[in-house]
């Protein structure tokens, strides 16, 4: 025999299916996030290192000016190294149709005859290079896709001085080029960086490297000293004009993908477990109310002789279908979603294959959390209900106390009709079930208004990079650092109105043990153009030797204005200089680091060099000025800025960024599963009176306005305090979604707010109309009948 | 002399405190011997219900002692008297009481599912004519159909007191002699007894015992010698 207490518990499950539902939902989105977004992160970590070993990616990168071939023996004889390869890296650079600039490009070596031991090639397309013929190429996959370049096709390019004609043999995709970002530059463009992949008997004639090489890749055996080994490599490579050895980790393209991870990672730990506790705490308040409107089915279990612990057992296995459900399917659509999403960011990282694993800990989380929240809201009010005695739990339907109507006051009560005291008074007089629905419904906003300022954030950070920190139309790079006198050169250009010199210096910065792989700039006293901003946006004097640190350089290496940097220079004699701290600039792209120009010359003891220069220009010259720009030899590269804003664009809407979008619409679906439950509650509260109303002759509109208009009260009320819940929740939100490339402030953005209010108010208009179809529908003898 | 089922020692109840308290009881000093049948007899308001819940274990005095055959009810734990209920007490309340998420068979089997020895649901359910209806909701009955599920809900434990809270109020007189043959059954193959709220004064013809309640208190106790069968009562 099945237990009657079983058939209550289906039945009741059936009756409030549309409230379970709505809740379910809610779980079930914050689960689904939870699951989807670790299932995403493990999946794409474990792609990551498939693919990275499955194509022999170096472990340690040893670039030198040039080291003969026999050093190769000592490197392999360092202790923990379990492979070298020597090659020749070379600058180069391609002639695009499509572009009125060449574009920069690297020219990578694969040895004659065999398979590289280190940084093999995934090829996509066409064959392998024939060693025999020096004019066949590989070109990287993403590059020939955005010039429509195919095996076949001749390119012309420009190597070591002289141009030459290249045949693609094949396209290639490897993990050492997942991204590609232009010397000088921040975010990756596939359009603006090219690889290719030629002979080393080839590349080393063009680039006179007979015999020689000048980088080496090293892999490592299992447990091996990383810094020793770097030590060990720097040491041999010196005296051949090795720049330093440097681990994976620092390794431009790994860098960019573990920071777009690791985006992701931040978003996947930081945002759900809000999204989680809403919902949570949505169904804490669910909970109550629903065992609340259940007391005197409690108080009769008890008088038959039911324990607390059967009654309480009984509703703790509702709470629980309702909970577990709603966890189940979050799981499922959690593992749908991680599926879905996990294609587009597989393309997006340009990954050949997927390897998909799944975070069993976040399906544990998930649902434990919702089923502790369910928990916890249904022990709490049954233990309000087991202290009741069963008489007092049973009496019959028990009106509320509206006695104590004073609160409204008498002039404004006569000029209020009937129905619109009934709101009223209700919403004064049980200011406890109005707490719950208002909270409820807040917490939805402030979901919407977090979640819209987020992207508010995003414009910001494009704007404040782009018009703001950098007011350049046109970055050029220079292939040496050259000598002031360039800059005049560029300066005397028809059409050019402003010329401001920079010199990036490459470095690695040291506080303690924090360190920083990365670039210092040497900016001119009164730039106009690119400049070191306070937090006020006000330009910061570099004067002095000090140096400036942007926010996130100054987080990342522990540092404050006053304290002292050790800054190991990366280029010409490699001096390491101890630099005072001065101050901190506000930037939201990369980690940038300023000093004075002269004074970082003098460092050098290398004046009046620059690297490359920032041009403000008259658009009616521009293509003059970029043919100029061409054919001066010391011009490496040329980027226009409205490419590099564009490319940012794309890498915020497609990147760990894309996944603002999901979370905004979840963060919907949330918001629109409590104030769809707050309508039903409230329903399932009045539907009695509703009926009583109605039969003593209120029409259903009237009866509906009852309802309604309590609902509208509570969510005006709610929006406001959702705004100041979402204001803070932003914060959290932001740093979720900032990466070490980009911040994402929480800013304040009036607009957000009303846009997020409009998406409450059409929730709440929606469940309205929802619910008002079932007032409609109701058949008023089985509401009076029936109890709730 | 018989041993008694129910004694009660100045038992009060008040509700509420200050200004808005409401003395239901104002000391009740009673004896019920076991197993006979008692009715309580007295105008809307004067506290029926409340001796009932207190005696019934459902709730508890203010004041005072309330004995079921020797235990005092006062002293028991919420886990004594959940026990005392499941085992002994059947209930018939006023407002009859389903579970409108069950149907009349499932509200029966909720109370003898965690019975000693009850009777089959079935069985109960035809004893009050329902044999018929045991499939539906409450909201598919009339209000004298759930009032007779609550009576073989009560009666189908075989429970050691029975209360009945105005058990025929919306009954017609036919079938309402039928329920009240039903208690008398109880009454006399169980040994059960049972104490029955009404307002009915002639439906005193068939009890032991008739009690007159007032504003709180007792105001008569009649034993009654000569006790008629439900047929023989007026309507
Ligand atoms: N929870 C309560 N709070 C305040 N007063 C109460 C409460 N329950 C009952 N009362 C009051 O106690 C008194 C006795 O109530 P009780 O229900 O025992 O009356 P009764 O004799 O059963 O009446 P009826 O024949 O109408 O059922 C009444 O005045 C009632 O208003
Ligand atoms: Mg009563």
């Amino acid at each position: 025999m099945v237990s009657p207490l079983a058939h209550k518990l289906l039945r009741d499950l059936w009756r409030m299916k549309g409230q379970a539902m709505a809740i379910g939902m809610v779980i079930a989105v914050g689960v689904g996030m939870l699951v989807m977004m670790q299932g995403l992160v493990t999946s794409l970590n474990d792609t990551r290192s498939t693919y990275y070993e499955r194509y022999r990616l170096a472990e340690v990168f040893a670039p030198v000016t040039r080291a003969p071939e026999r050093l190769v023996t000592r490197l392999a004889a360092i202790e923990g190294v379990s492979a070298v390869e020597p090659r020749v890296v070379g600058a180069a650079l391609i002639d695009v149709a499509d572009f009125d600039l060449p574009v920069q490009a690297q020219a990578v070596s694969l040895p004659d005859l065999r398979a590289p031991r280190l940084n093999d090639v995934f090829l996509t397309d066409g064959r392998m290079i024939d060693s025999d013929h020096s004019d066949e190429i590989l070109l990287l996959q993403a590059f020939a896709k955005a010039h429509d370049l195919n095996p076949g096709d001749r390119i012309n390019a420009t190597m070591n001085g002289a141009r030459r004609n290249f045949q693609i043999v094949g396209l290639a995709q490897s993990p050492e080029f997942l991204y590609t970002t232009a010397p000088g530059e921040l975010i990756p463009d596939d359009a603006r960086f090219g690889v290719i992949w030629m002979s080393r008997s080839a590349l080393a004639a063009a680039y006179d490297m007979d015999g020689a090489f000048n980088e080496a890749l090293l892999s490592l055996s299992r447990g091996a000293n990383d810094a020793a080994v770097l030590d060990a490599v720097d040491r041999i490579l010196d005296p051949y004009g090795g720049t330093g050895a440097y681990p994976l980790a620092d390794q431009s393209s790994n860098q960019l993908v573990s920071e777009e991870i690791s985006g992701l990672e931040a978003a996947a730990v930081g945002v759900p477990p809000i999204f989680l506790a809403v919902a949570a705490f949505l169904l804490y308040i669910v909970i109550n109310r629903m065992v609340q409107s259940e007391r005197e089915e409690i108080g009769l279990m008890k008088a038959f002789g039911y324990t607390n612990g059967e009654v309480g057992a009984h509703y703790f296995k509702l709470v629980m279908a309702i909970a577990a459900g709603g966890a189940l399917a979050g799981c499922l659509m959690g593992i749908a979603g991680g599926r879905a999403l996990i294609q587009v960011y597989v393309a997006y990282f340009k990954f050949p294959f997927l390897v998909f694993g799944l975070d069993p800990a976040s399906f544990v989380i998930g649902v434990s959390v919702s089923i502790l929240a369910a928990s916890a809201g249904g022990l709490f009010v049954l233990r309000s209900v087991f202290v009741l005695t069963p008489a007092a739990a049973m009496r019959a339907p028990a009106p509320a106390d509206y006695s104590r109507t004073g609160a409204i006051g008498h002039t404004i009560n006569r000029m209020l009709d009937q129905p619109s005291r009934m709101v009223l008074r209700r919403i004064t007089r049980q200011p406890g079930r109005m707490a719950g629905a208002m909270i409820g419904i807040a917490c939805g906003m402030a979901l919407s208004v977090s979640m819209i300022t987020i992207y508010a954030g995003f414009d910001r950070t494009i704007d404040l990079t782009f018009n703001v920190v950098d007011r350049s139309d046109v970055t050029v790079s220079f292939t040496h650092a050259a000598s002031e006198a360039t800059i005049f050169e560029l300066r005397r250009m028809e059409g050019v109105t402003l010329v401001e010199p920079v010199r990036h210096v490459p470095a690695v910065l040291r506080n303690g043990l924090a360190t920083h792989r990365g670039v210092v700039s040497g900016l001119a006293p009164d730039q106009r153009l690119s400049r070191a901003l306070d937090s006020d946006l006000r330009p910061i004097a570099l004067d002095g030797g000090g140096i400036v640190l942007s926010t996130a350089l100054a987080t990342k290496l522990d540092i404050a204005p006053g304290d002292m940097l050790t800054v190991e220079v990366r280029t010409g004699r490699q001096p390491v200089l101890e630099i005072p701290v001065t101050s901190v600039a506000e930037s939201l792209l990369g980690a940038p680091s300023y000093m004075d120009l002269t004074a970082l010359n003098r460092a050098l003891r290398e004046p009046n060099r620059v690297s490359g220069a920032y041009l403000s220009i008259d658009e009616a010259y521009a293509t003059d000025i970029y043919t100029a720009l061409q054919n001066m030899p010391s011009v490496a590269g040329v980027s226009l800025k409205s490419q590099a804003e564009v490319a940012f664009q794309t890498l915020m809407n497609t990147g760990a960024g894309a996944i603002r979008y999901v979370m905004g619409a979840i963060a919907f679906v949330i918001t629109f599963g409590i104030v769809y439950n707050a309508a039903r509650i409230a329903y399932a509260e009045r539907s009695r009176d509703l009926a009583s109303l109605r039969v003593i002759g209120f029409t259903r509109g009237e009866a509906a306005f009852v309802l309604l208009g309590e609902l509208a009260i509570v969510t005006l009320i709610a929006l406001p305090i959702g705004s100041i819940f979402g204001y803070y929740l932003s914060f959290g939100i932001a740093d979720g979604f900032s990466t070490e490339l980009y911040q994402i402030p929480a800013i304040f953005d009036p607009a957000s707010y009303g846009f997020a209010a409009m998406v409450v108010i059409g929730a709440a208009v929606a469940s309205g109309w929802l619910v008002k179809r079932d007032i409609d529908r109701a058949e008023l003898v089985s509401a009076l009948k029936t109890r709730e | 002399m018989t041993k008694n089922a129910f004694s009660t020692k100045g038992v009060t109840k008040v509700y509420g405190e200050g200004r808005s308290a409401v003395h239901a009881l104002r000391g009740v000093d009673l004896d019920i011997p076991e197993g006979e049948i008692v009715v309580l007899l007295g105008p809307s308001g004067s506290g029926k219900s409340t001796l009932l819940n207190i005696i019934g274990g459902l709730d508890r005095a203010t004041d005072g002692d309330a004995f079921f055959q020797d235990q005092n009810l006062s002293d028991m734990s919420d886990r004594q008297l959940t026990m005392y209920r499941r085992d002994h007490v059947g209930f018939v309340f006023q407002f009859y009481n389903l579970m409108p998420s069950l149907t009349a068979r499932e509200n029966v089997e909720l109370v003898t599912e965690i019975a000693r020895d009850p009777m089959d649901p079935d069985e109960a359910l035809a004893m009050v004519g329902l044999r018929e209806r045991v499939d539906h909701f409450p909201a598919q009955l009339s209000g004298g159909e759930q009032q007779r599920v609550a009576i073989a809900r009560a009666v189908a434990k075989n429970p050691t007191v029975l209360f009945c809270d105005e058990p025929t109020g919306a009954l017609d007189s036919q079938t309402g002699r039928a329920v009240l043959n039903v208690l008398k059954d109880v009454n006399e193959k169980l040994g059960a007894t049972v104490l029955i709220v009404t307002h009915a004064a002639s439906q005193a013809a068939m009890a032991d015992r008739v009690i007159h309640f007032a504003d709180g208190g007792i105001r008569e106790v009649i034993v009654n010698d000569k006790k008629l069968t439900p047929e023989e009562i007026e309507w």
